[in-house]
């Protein structure tokens, strides 16, 4: 469509900058803007001096300076450090990502940030104190999987953030001191949306917290640590009427009380509730008092619910008939996962956890996936930690879900067959890749050959991330990947015979991802070292499992036990420990 | 390997040094074998005295494996089995019985974290008080002491022992009342 014979694509010039600088304020994903930018010279000069919003998902893939000189009106930055693997402690403590020099780069540009999300990132308190007092306008922080820093830092961004709106702390470690963080918010901050303390081990001061809840209008989301105890929900709740997002940490009441009636009464108040998660500790004899508002709920979080099992978990799920989003630990079982089947018609994403990770106790087996496949029409995410799966059972999913997007399956022996015929199930995973075309991540486990490879490469073309354990039975399986995921971005492999062969095999290919990962196969120091050769902008970084071992004594025959490849504008990064030698 | 091992339950014939309802730590084995993966078994010290037996009775300890992050790894306790029994999902139930009440009551022990929030359920549960615990008097300042049933056969007073080591050898609670109470606690 154009203008008579003036061509759609060139209509845009005619419009001022201003114009076209506005049109561009409506693109928000990442992904848009990043190919807006190299449509053209003016575009990408226009769409450079309005992003506001900037991901770097590789902290090494370029400098910080460079980040602030190409985005002069950067106000919110999302970084990622550690590769992903390092959530299973797959790499040593110090092996980096650390955001000190980002939030230094930032206060000396004098950025005007407001927002910060971190993932997988060494975050220390000086960072904090940094970030608390170099950015006036500061709104919002969100620590994922982070760790390297104390409640002292956050007392830091409690005292001096006069404008904050989210201190989200996502599975963190969190040094606790025990100190005074919450009561350091002054008696002027009342503009919190977002508190997500679920992760402190310490306590808290309670009266502290109900005061800010008490000052906080805008409060939406609240997430809480088991330090705060069930008693002191009633006072919350009535200060928080709007609240959408609720975690209990500690849900130990007494039922035959007063106090409790009361509480009952309260939560059956809190229609706004969608979404709740917590229950670290619990008396399961209180639980009756959350059944009203599970009808409202889209999201609801038990994984972290040891205590609630049996018939208690059973009657909770009964009532979510609303529910999108559903993570459970396994001892659901597969009779649990029929109710959520028959019960939870909107279900979109499941996760099943391993209530045990020794793998002692019953679980979950393929039963309870296929009939989450059957009754729920809408299923298009899953994690599913199991005992057992069968070819049979995948054909089966395959067929009735064809929506997935992720599909992650984690079978806890991890080269187990299929339980029923002691195949592998290279069959059940090629249904799988066969009939959900939009599969954008997968994880494979279980007793697997090279032809699961081969249907993967071939069937997979959506497929961004992908995860290998215990897999394959040559090089050929990695070959295929390499070769067929045209939109493959990070690939992590671990304890699979994949060699030298096929690392180089994918050379090209490397500098179109973001990252590779290959721990306990059967690449040596010298397949490393010829990739590095031929790759300049790709940083191969070898982590040594022995620290005292000097880089001489390896031959470069010698298999290399942990390799993290990356694509990288600034070469090799300059913070790495003695254990990481980038080739 | 796996359901073998579970069938054999060679850990409930184990002998150990250790109280009961104590888990002997799992030895700090960086990788044990796996049938088709190149990872080795590196044994310390711990395994060689036990030999290979303990190796197999255990679950392969894999680095990495499974893929949890370790904040929920460290957060949800995996129930141990105790000896003898598979993991009681469902929780430890126990009667709990008091002189003079008409019927008995059930408790989860699992539900509690220990002996101070035990003894909450169960003065609120039947209305009664039931005073400090002390190891040289045992409940003073009420009428009640709480007793139970352990594996033995004999009748102990609460509060004695370590929570877990009670919440394993605990088969029946009951409250007494009155002169038989008093009498507990005192020296022989």
């Amino acid at each position: 469509m154009g203008f008579g014979s003036i061509p759609s694509w060139e209509i845009m010039n005619y419009f001022p900058e201003e114009v076209v600088e506005h049109v561009f304020g409506f693109v928000s994903s990442h992904k848009d803007r990043n190919a807006i930018s190299l449509v053209c010279k003016s575009w990408h000069r226009i769409e450079r001096n309005s992003r506001a919003s900037v991901l770097v998902a590789n902290c090494y893939s370029i400098t910080p300076d460079r980040v602030i000189c190409r985005f002069p009106a950067l106000r919110s930055l999302t970084l990622k450090g550690k590769p992903h693997f390092a959530d299973f402690n797959l790499v040593p403590n110090d092996w980096g990502g650390h955001v000190y020099p980002w939030i230094d780069a930032l206060a000396r540009g004098r950025v005007n940030l407001e927002d910060l999300r971190l993932k997988r990132m060494v975050v220390t308190d000086q960072g904090l104190d940094l970030i608390s007092k170099a950015f006036g306008n500061f709104k919002s922080l969100v620590l994922v999987s982070c760790d390297g820093f104390s409640t002292d830092g956050l007392a830091a961004i409690a005292a001096n953030c006069r404008h904050l709106r989210e201190l989200d702390l996502q599975e963190s470690e969190v040094e606790d001191h025990r100190g005074q963080w919450l009561s350091c918010f002054p008696e002027s901050c009342t503009s919190l949306v977002t508190l997500n303390f679920a992760c402190l081990k310490g306590d808290v001061s309670l009266a502290a917290l109900e005061r800010l809840i008490a000052r906080s209008p805008n409060l939406r989301s609240l997430r809480m640590n088991q330090s705060v105890p069930a008693k002191a929900l009633e006072r919350i709740l009535a200060s928080s009427p709007r609240l959408l997002d609720l975690g209990i940490g500690s849900f130990l009441h007494d039922p035959d009380v007063e106090s409790f009636t009361k509480l009952q009464d309260r939560i059956q108040r809190c229609n706004s509730i969608r979404s709740l998660s917590g229950f670290l500790e619990v008396n399961p004899l209180c639980l009756p008092a959350i059944h009203p508002i599970c009808s409202n709920l889209t999201y609801l979080n038990l994984s972290y619910a040891a205590m609630i099992h049996g018939s208690e978990l059973i009657k909770i799920i009964r009532n979510c008939n609303k529910l999108e989003k559903l993570w459970i630990l396994d001892n659901i079982g597969d009779s649990g996962l029929g109710i959520v089947a028959s019960c939870c018609k909107e279900l979109q994403e499941l996760r099943v956890f391993p209530s045990d990770p020794d793998g002692f106790g019953t679980g979950v087996t393929e039963e309870g996936l296929v009939a989450i496949s059957i009754g729920c029409p809408k299923l298009n995410s899953i994690l599913y930690f199991c005992q057992q799966m069968t070819n049979a059972a995948l054909i089966t999913v395959a067929k009735n879900s064809p929506n997935f997007i992720r599909f992650r399956l984690c079978i806890l022996d991890p080269t187990k067959p299929d339980a029923v015929t002691m195949e592998p199930l290279d069959e059940g995973f090629g249904a799988i890749v066969r009939s959900c075309r939009n599969i954008r991540r997968l994880s494979l486990s279980g007793l697997l050959t090279d032809k699961v490879f081969f249907y993967i490469g071939m069937y997979a073309e959506n497929v961004e991330m992908l995860s290998v354990a215990f897999a394959g039975d040559s090089d050929k399986a990695m070959v295929s990947i390499l070769n067929g995921c045209k939109k493959l971005r990070k690939l992590e492999i671990m304890d699979s015979p994949f060699g030298d062969s096929a690392l180089l095999t994918g050379v090209r290919k490397y500098e179109t991802m973001r990252s590779l990962w290959m721990s306990s196969c059967d690449v040596t120091l010298a397949g490393c070292k010829a990739l590095a050769r031929e790759m300049p902008r790709l940083n191969v970084e070898i982590i040594h499992e022995d620290p005292h071992r000097m880089e001489g004594d390896d031959s470069d025959g010698h298999k290399v036990e942990k390799m993290f490849l990356y694509r990288s504008l600034v070469g090799p990064r300059s913070d790495a420990p003695e254990f990481v030698s980038t080739l | 390997m796996g359901s073998y091992d579970k069938d054999l339950n060679l850990e409930a014939t184990e002998l150990r040094l250790g109280l009961p309802g104590t888990d002997q730590p799992e030895p700090t084995t960086n990788i044990i074998i796996h049938s088709n993966n190149k990872r080795s078994i590196h044994q310390t010290k711990e395994e060689d005295q036990e030999g290979a037996s303990k190796v197999a009775a255990s679950k392969a300890q894999i680095v990495g494996w499974p893929p949890i992050r370790s904040f929920r790894k460290n957060s949800v306790q995996p129930k141990k089995d105790r000896a003898g029994t598979e993991a009681d999902v469902s929780g430890i139930y126990v009667k709990v019985s008091m002189d003079g009440a008409p019927y008995l009551r059930k408790i989860d022990l699992n539900s509690y974290k220990g002996y101070d929030q035990l003894l909450v359920a169960i003065q609120s549960m039947f209305r009664i008080t039931i005073g400090r615990y002390s190891e040289r008097e045992g409940y003073s300042g009420s009428e009640h002491a709480p007793t139970y049933e352990d594996k033995d056969g004999d009748w102990m007073l609460v509060g004695d022992v370590p929570w877990e080591m009670f919440t394993t050898t605990c088969k029946r609670l009951r409250i007494m009342k009155g002169s038989e109470a008093r009498g507990l606690g005192c020296g022989v």
